[in-house]
């Protein structure tokens, strides 16, 4: 047991140094819009999606109404359907700890769990699972209840730390590609994303991204590790 | 805005970021074997959604000024060249992150 938390302590080190940071800044970003360190840490241990929680900020201040809230949800974190479809078999015999695991799918955690870890045997998958899902949520957690606590005390200039993540996500997907055969899949999502971002703009082209590379995957022969 | 509205909205973000997380997972549960296209799409999306990720997060990027997209490009090189040379992910984000800070605070 302490050789899989260790394993996911050291898997999870890069989303820790991303969490705290962003979670600071969401910390930052609530307090100064005038809520408190509970809410903050409330926001980050029931919603737990990081991108939706600074869009929550502009939807509390500006007292939109649950319906709108409610979309907005649907379309920020739609992705998430996408995590739980590519993870159906690995988190399929993971008895009393499955809840927790698909609550805290995270698109770090996600990006953590949908590799293999060669240092971790089988029947351990469920633990490191539990341990890398359970690390990151704490990093977050920490993060968003320090940055409230600091409000605007911070002196050091962190622009630009939020590339930790845009990192992992390219160090993730390269481990992919260097280990794939074909790679019609990741051109796949890189071109459909791409192109959806030129037609659509940055703010609306997740959705038309994903109706796009589920067409397309579900029409592609192609698989990953075909010889 | 009142206390109730602002536990509302919580409650609602809440919920609907849970009901996406576990929607396919009731769909699909273990009684009931998915279909042949789910269990290829979960095996293949993985390629296609660190693609898309990877393009959300640098959907900021503009090329309309070198400062725009110098910094991106310069750092996403580093990471991508320590990655292929030294397969570690902590060296490749924290020099990446390292070199991006230096980037769009000093030089550009």
């Amino acid at each position: 047991m302490k050789q899989i938390i260790k394993s996911a302590f050291i898997a999870t080190i890069p989303v820790l140094t991303g969490y705290l940071v962003l979670g600071f800044g969401f910390g930052i970003v609530i307090k100064s819009a005038g809520y408190g360190i509970f809410l903050a840490f409330a926001m980050s241990l029931l919603i737990y999606a990081g991108s939706m929680q600074y869009v929550a900020v502009g939807l509390l201040t500006g007292g939109v109404s649950l319906i709108t809230t409610a979309l907005t949800t649907l379309i920020v974190n739609a992705r998430h359907l996408f995590y739980g479809i590519s993870m159906l078999s690995k988190y399929k015999d993971t008895g009393k700890l499955k809840p927790y695991l698909i609550f805290a799918l995270t698109d770090e955690t996600y990006s953590l769990v949908c590799n293999d870890n060669p240092n971790i045997k089988p029947e351990q998958r469920t633990n490191y699972y539990f341990f890398v899902s359970l690390f990151n949520q704490i990093y977050w957690i920490l993060g968003s209840v320090i940055g409230a606590l600091a409000g605007t005390l911070i002196k050091f200039n962190s622009e630009g730390i939020d590339f930790a993540l845009t990192a992992l996500f390219l160090t993730v997907f390269l481990e992919q590609w260097l280990t794939a055969k074909k790679h019609s899949s990741a051109i796949i999502g890189v071109v459909a994303s791409i192109l959806c971002l030129i037609i659509f703009g940055k703010e609306n082209f997740l959705i038309p991204t994903m109706l796009i590379i589920t067409l397309l995957l579900c029409l592609c022969k192609e698989e990953p590790n075909d010889v | 805005m009142s206390e109730l509205h602002t536990w509302g909205t919580v409650a609602v973000i809440a919920l609907i970021t849970a009901a996406l997380r576990f929607l396919p997972f009731i769909i699909f549960n273990s009684n009931k074997k998915a279909p042949k296209i789910v269990e290829k799409l979960g095996r293949i999306l993985p390629y296609s959604v660190m693609g898309m990720l990877v393009v959300y997060c640098l959907k900021g990027v503009s090329f309309t000024s070198i400062s725009g997209f110098m910094p991106a490009l310069i750092a996403c090189t580093v990471v991508g060249l320590l990655y292929v040379w030294k397969r570690s992910t902590l060296i490749s984000i924290i020099c990446g992150t390292v070199c991006y800070m230096l980037l769009v605070q000093i030089v550009f």
